[in-house]
């Protein structure tokens, strides 16, 4: 391999955070040019999870590929699986049943708020450090996630991948008593998370450390195609549960919480604000699940037999970090001719080069920790 | 005391100090586990792991010791060893009863800090010597946070030295008979405070483990180093804490005073707590960013110690 030399000027020191870092939030790798303590340049990395999801979907059958998917965005599964179920539905004109449509967004918003409850258990370790209260919060988080984890265990018999979408419908069915533990459970979590909410908002460490802090304006924001709460905290109330309902959110009552500065603090405040919102959407979902079947499909026998007509379609959903599309081509036969996943976090990290120089070497944790990216999601 | 009296109480302190500190992580990883509704170690030595010191420092002393080739050799191998050796001759001065102190001297607060504030530069050789940018970063805010923290420690450990009108340790003690320092009102609690937070600076720990903040730096100063010398630095910060925690149940809580128990016990209680009180800082605090690390020690804390000393050396003066 040639070696390059990446520091040029006298004075400048250039350190390679990554790809074995404790806060890249996976393998991430930024050449961070410091002059003293301050960023002037950097140049971020990617690639280094990269698993083929595309070109693996050119040589699987349709119903074969939902699992895959999941295993895109480790955090939140089902949304994955979603978007190509979505598109896959789109193109073929398949009909999903209301009630496969109600049971889906409740394993989106568990999930949502399951990835939002690592977010926040993740920013404190990046705050705070592992051997310290950022630990804490992390190890509180992680004990709340697993009350969801429980849920999806008790529905599917899988703790996270659950394989709960299929093409035309969902796999499993609720359990009689299943709505009193989702209740229980929500009850808890709401409890929680208010408890965690007045932690960190009366702590002025936390304030110091977000405030003002990596500051995205609306048009960087929009010029990066960043989507989810990192382009909602900036001040644009772009959700596509909201602009653009899926399944079955357009009966649902519920609030897009929207940011004014666009720094990490707002982040973090509509990332919180969106889990109460989440709350309500399962409490809604689950109060009004319509009876009926499941599945508007014959159990799949041999996969090579579901085949879509020619042609294309692009199906979005709205994860816990933004649009995750899916745009489907398709050659007639039963296998996509070509899959591209416009997946949120490679967008909104695409920030990063833009608003960390100036910043200290401390920010540029807490602002990658704030844009919440999931690399099994950036390089798909 | 002859000469070879003192290094025998020398050596038996150093073994008591040393058997602490090892139990203290312990006492640590135990009380953090209960605060983050963990167990903590659980399974080396039945009930509640109490063999997992012993199985770390084993574990620890048996691993292969390395020196990185592009490091200076003489320097990386100085650095553990220094910060071993300054916080434990601190230990020396600091009385455990009222009658036992190894060297008493009427300096004994003025060496004590002298000595602690010595521990960076072995911090300083470390993150020089390991040729590593993550360590020479680390040592360089090392080096910025000790020497500004230094001010406020001195200035609040003044306060009960301008109280009992010493600096000899017993004569401080002594001077606590009828309160304690820090029940004095106002002076006492804002330089009990002050010295908490600035100690904890100097010592490293959240939120003030600017040098080895692992989500920024990775380990800071010691990211090269491993097994034993690794050891060396988490001995000489638990045995600094452990100094620290000491002489604020001297300074500030009367140290070995106490009615019914022996002075030993009643020290040994005072500073459990203090330690506790440190610990519960460190698990439940975020870490601070350096410039607002200095922010608060030069607008805040250097102003609000000299402003402290000056009115318990005017208070004293006048009710003479």
């Amino acid at each position: 391999m040639e070696e390059r030399v990446i520091e040029r000027e006298f004075g400048e020191l250039a350190i390679n955070m990554g790809p074995q870092h404790p806060s890249t939030h996976g393998v991430f790798r930024l050449e961070l040019h410091l002059r003293g303590e301050t960023v002037v340049k950097v140049t971020p990395h990617i690639g280094y999870l990269h698993r083929g999801v595309e070109k693996l979907s050119e040589t699987l059958e349709y119903d074969m590929l939902p699992p895959i998917y999941e295993r895109d965005d480790y955090l939140s599964p089902t949304a994955n699986s979603l978007a190509f179920v979505l598109a896959v539905e789109k193109l073929a004109g398949i009909e999903v049943p209301r009630r496969a449509n109600y049971l889906r967004v409740i394993t989106a918003e568990l999930q949502r708020l399951a990835s939002h409850l690592v977010w926040l258990g993740t920013f404190g370790l990046d705050l705070g450090g592992s051997l310290g209260g950022g630990s804490t919060l992390f190890l509180y988080c992680f004990r709340e996630r697993e009350r969801i984890m429980d849920l999806m265990e008790t529905l599917t018999g899988t703790r996270f991948h659950t394989n709960m979408n299929q093409i035309g419908g969902v796999r499993y069915d609720v359990y009689d008593g299943f709505d009193r533990d989702v209740f229980k459970t929500l009850d808890y979590l709401e409890k929680r998370i208010s408890e965690y909410k007045e932690m960190l908002e009366n702590n002025p460490i936390f304030l110091e450390r977000t405030k003002d802090v990596g500051i995205v304006p609306q048009e960087l924001a929009k010029e990066v195609g960043a989507s989810g709460p990192v382009l909602r905290a900036s001040g644009v109330a772009y959700d596509i549960r909201k602009n653009k309902p899926y399944s079955a959110y357009q009966e649902f009552n519920f609030q897009v919480p929207v940011g004014n500065k666009g720094d990490a603090y707002d982040r973090y405040t509509v990332r919180l604000k969106e889990m109460k919102e989440s709350l309500s959407i399962v409490r809604q979902s689950l109060g009004g699940l319509p009876e009926g079947p499941i599945h508007s499909r014959k159990p799949v026998k041999t996969p090579s037999l579901f085949k879509t007509p020619k042609g294309e379609a692009y199906a979005a959903v709205e994860s816990p970090r933004g649009e995750l599309g899916v745009f489907l081509v398709s050659d007639g036969s039963s296998k996509p001719y070509r899959v591209k996943v416009r997946s949120p976090s490679f967008s909104n990290i695409a920030i990063i080069p833009h608003i960390l120089p100036g910043h200290l070497v401390a920010d540029t944790v807490s602002i990658l920790g704030s844009l919440d990216p999931v690399f099994g999601d950036v390089d798909r | 005391m002859t000469f070879a009296e003192s290094v025998s109480h020398g050596a038996i302190l150093l073994g008591a100090i040393i058997g602490v500190v090892t139990y203290l992580t312990w006492v640590e990883r135990k009380f953090s586990g209960r605060l983050q509704s963990r167990i903590g170690p659980y399974l080396v030595g039945r009930p509640h792991g109490w063999l997992q010191p012993i199985a770390d420092a084993l574990k620890l002393l048996s691993k292969e010791d390395i020196t990185p080739t592009k490091t200076d050799r003489f320097l990386f191998n100085l650095a553990p060893i220094w910060v071993v050796v300054m916080s434990l001759l601190g230990f020396a001065f600091l009385p455990l009863t009222i009658n036992w102190v190894l060297v008493n001297i009427d300096l004994g607060l003025l060496y004590f800090s002298a000595i602690g504030s010595l521990i960076v530069i072995g911090v300083f050789i470390a993150g020089w010597a390991s040729n590593n940018k993550y360590a020479l970063l680390s040592a360089l805010r090392a080096a910025a946070q000790i020497v500004a923290y230094e001010v406020p420690l001195l200035l609040s450990l003044l306060v009960p030295a301008v109280l009992a009108g010493s600096l000899n340790f017993q004569d401080i003690i002594l001077a606590q008979e009828k309160y304690w320092f820090i029940l004095f009102p106002v002076v006492g609690q804002i330089s009990g405070i002050t010295f908490l937070l600035a100690a904890l600076a100097e010592g490293n720990r959240i939120p003030f483990d600017l040098s080895e903040a692992e989500s920024e730096l990775v380990a800071g100063f010691n990211i090269e180093y491993s097994g034993m010398k690794f050891a060396y630095f988490y001995l000489g910060e638990y045995a600094h804490l452990l100094a620290v925690s000491i002489l604020v149940s001297i300074l500030f809580l009367g140290g070995p005073l106490g009615p019914l128990l022996s002075g030993g016990v009643w020290i040994a209680l005072k500073t459990l707590i203090v330690f506790l009180i440190v610990l519960w800082i460190r698990w439940s605090f975020l870490r601070l960013r350096i410039d607002q690390m200095m922010m608060l020690n030069w607008k805040v804390l250097v102003p609000l110690s000299l402003g402290n000393l000056l009115v318990a050396g005017l208070w004293v003066s006048l009710s003479r």
